[in-house]
């Protein structure tokens, strides 16, 4: 499933956050929003998401325009900065969350239910960890219930914001290899956003750079690493 | 505070004079109402309580509050969430003019209505050639009671639906859940111990509100007469016993809104504890 936006330009009162940015996610693809902070990479995420509405612009996905439709009807799948995880359900009723709000119609059986949240659980290597509430979990393991919970829906897309944003070092290095590996069994449309310009270049097929609300270079990472197409991008890449 | 440690005399004075002035200020007069309530004997308490007045002055109490409670725990959550949840211009004033009925005081708040809705009020003439009284009848208690305790559940709300901001509901909705689905699945297991200890603070004065009430009541007895007034009434025709009997009620009715209370403080806390430890 493709995501494309098209020419999405967003105004915060008289801050300009996104300025006519139009970016395609082939299916299968890993794509990083790669830029400074304020650099409006967040608010184009959400945009995508549904959770905020863009001031002109659309947004489709599979070729389908679905800037009108509600986040709730998206099926999108979204990882938060800091997880937003319910605290008050267990890891297994977070994940569960997504198919037992389903309309009566379309929601599995409780059966049913249990063997994909234990499938997810297991996936993410936390199926000992089920009745933990999200308060016992360490950073990297809310992290990873987060990515479960967004998976349970069977999301078209997975948008993630920061994903490894409030993790250490060490943690951060192991997540991103395991997110990668995840991402290369399941394929699934992946856009996350980030500040670290190495967390980018060594994770995703391509990079979009944003800079003050505007794309400043959309490439490989090679690309970006030997041709870097304004004084902007090597000045990121080189002081970051 | 500071680095040396209080003598032990100083911590002995200091805890004992604050313990003397509570059983003096808060504990001597509640029981006071108790020992004034049965000096005639159980019987004498148990005639007072069951008077005509004093059952009809009781069930329009709870009736009052069986009304204004539910209103005001809709409106209070309402306003919790537009407050704690969204920005929007004139919010900080919104914010403000909910702190309205405790700034103002209720014998103020009791003749706004009368301004309002009495026989030369703005609405009343209106009202009264249709045959609505709301002065002196049930409906105007309804109303004064609904303003004087309006802030109760808002408040204790708004700061915890602030603080917790709007990312588990956005998870919620990003998952595909609805309005309904969002608020009793997400929010409300969120706020349920602030607000029910919202709702008891709510309900207790609900019950004891006394001035704007009588400003709007007409004191009616076996009509328009709240406990509150029914023990002033009394009280004013020298029946002591009977006056305190009937204040024993609304006693009891403060001391089960203190133990819920402190019962819902506690799980609170807990919660909140558990939350602190579990953060990295």
């Amino acid at each position: 499933m493709s995501i494309e936006v098209r020419g999405i330009s967003k105004q915060f009162g008289t801050h300009a956050a996104l300025d006519g940015v139009s970016i395609l996610v082939e299916p299968g693809e890993f794509v990083a929003l790669l830029g400074p902070s304020g650099s409006g990479k967040t608010s184009l995420l959400r945009i995508i998401a549904g959770l905020e509405q863009p001031d002109a612009g659309s947004v489709h996905f599979h070729g389908e325009d679905a800037t009108a439709r509600d986040a709730k009807d998206r099926k999108v799948g979204f990882v938060f900065q800091h997880y937003a995880l319910f605290g008050r359900m267990t890891v297994f009723e977070n994940v569960a969350f997504g198919m037992r709000v389903k309309p009566r119609a379309n929601r599995p059986p409780e059966s049913e239910i249990r063997r994909k949240v234990e499938e997810l659980l297991h996936l993410v290597q936390l199926d000992w960890m089920q009745d933990r509430l999200p308060s016992e979990l360490s950073g990297g393991q809310r992290q990873r219930v987060a990515l479960a919970r967004a998976l349970a829906v069977e999301p078209r897309v997975l948008l993630l914001d920061e994903p490894f944003g409030s993790l250490d070092a060490k943690v951060r290095r192991e997540l991103r290899s395991w997110l990668r590996r995840l991402h290369d069994e399941i394929h699934l449309t992946s856009l996350f956003v980030t500040h670290d310009q190495e967390e980018a270049l060594q994770m995703a097929d391509r990079v979009v750079l944003l800079h003050e609300g505007r794309i400043e270079q959309i490439g490989t990472p090679d690309e970006i690493r030997s041709r870097p197409a304004s004084y902007f991008v090597r000045e990121f890449l080189e002081i970051s | 505070m500071s680095a040396r440690p209080a003598s032990p005399f100083a911590r002995f004075a200091l805890v004992s004079s604050a313990l003397v002035l509570v059983a003096l200020i808060l504990v001597l007069p509640l029981i006071s109402v108790f020992i004034e309530a049965f000096r005639g004997g159980v019987q004498a308490w148990f005639e007072a309580v069951s008077h005509p007045d004093a059952v009809a002055a009781l069930k329009l109490t709870l009736w009052v509050a069986a009304i204004v409670v539910p209103v005001n725990v809709i409106l209070g959550v309402v306003a919790g969430w537009a407050l704690g949840k969204f920005e929007f211009p004139g919010r900080s004033l919104l914010i403000t003019l909910i702190d309205l009925p405790f700034a103002v005081s209720p014998v103020v708040a009791g003749l706004l209505f009368i301004l309002l809705f009495g026989r030369r009020g703005w609405f009343g003439p209106w009202l009264g050639d249709r045959g609505l009284e709301v002065i002196f009848a049930p409906t105007g208690i309804i109303l004064a009671t609904l303003f004087v305790t309006f802030p109760f559940v808002a408040r204790e709300l708004i700061p915890l639906m602030q603080s917790s901001g709007n990312e588990e509901e956005e998870a919620a909705r990003v998952l595909g859940a609805g309005f309904f689905q969002t608020f009793f699945r997400v929010t409300l297991p969120n706020i349920k111990w602030a607000l029910l200890y919202g709702i008891i603070l709510c309900t207790a004065r609900a019950v004891g509100e006394f001035g704007a009430v009588s400003v709007v009541s007409g004191h009616i007895r076996g009509q328009t007469n709240t406990l509150p007034l029914e023990v002033e009434i009394l009280y004013n025709e020298y029946r002591t016993q009977a006056a305190f009997s009937v204040a024993s009620l609304l006693a009891c009715v403060a001391l089960v809104a203190l133990v819920v209370k402190a019962l819902a403080r506690k799980y609170s806390n807990e919660r909140h504890r558990n939350d602190e430890k579990g953060v990295r």
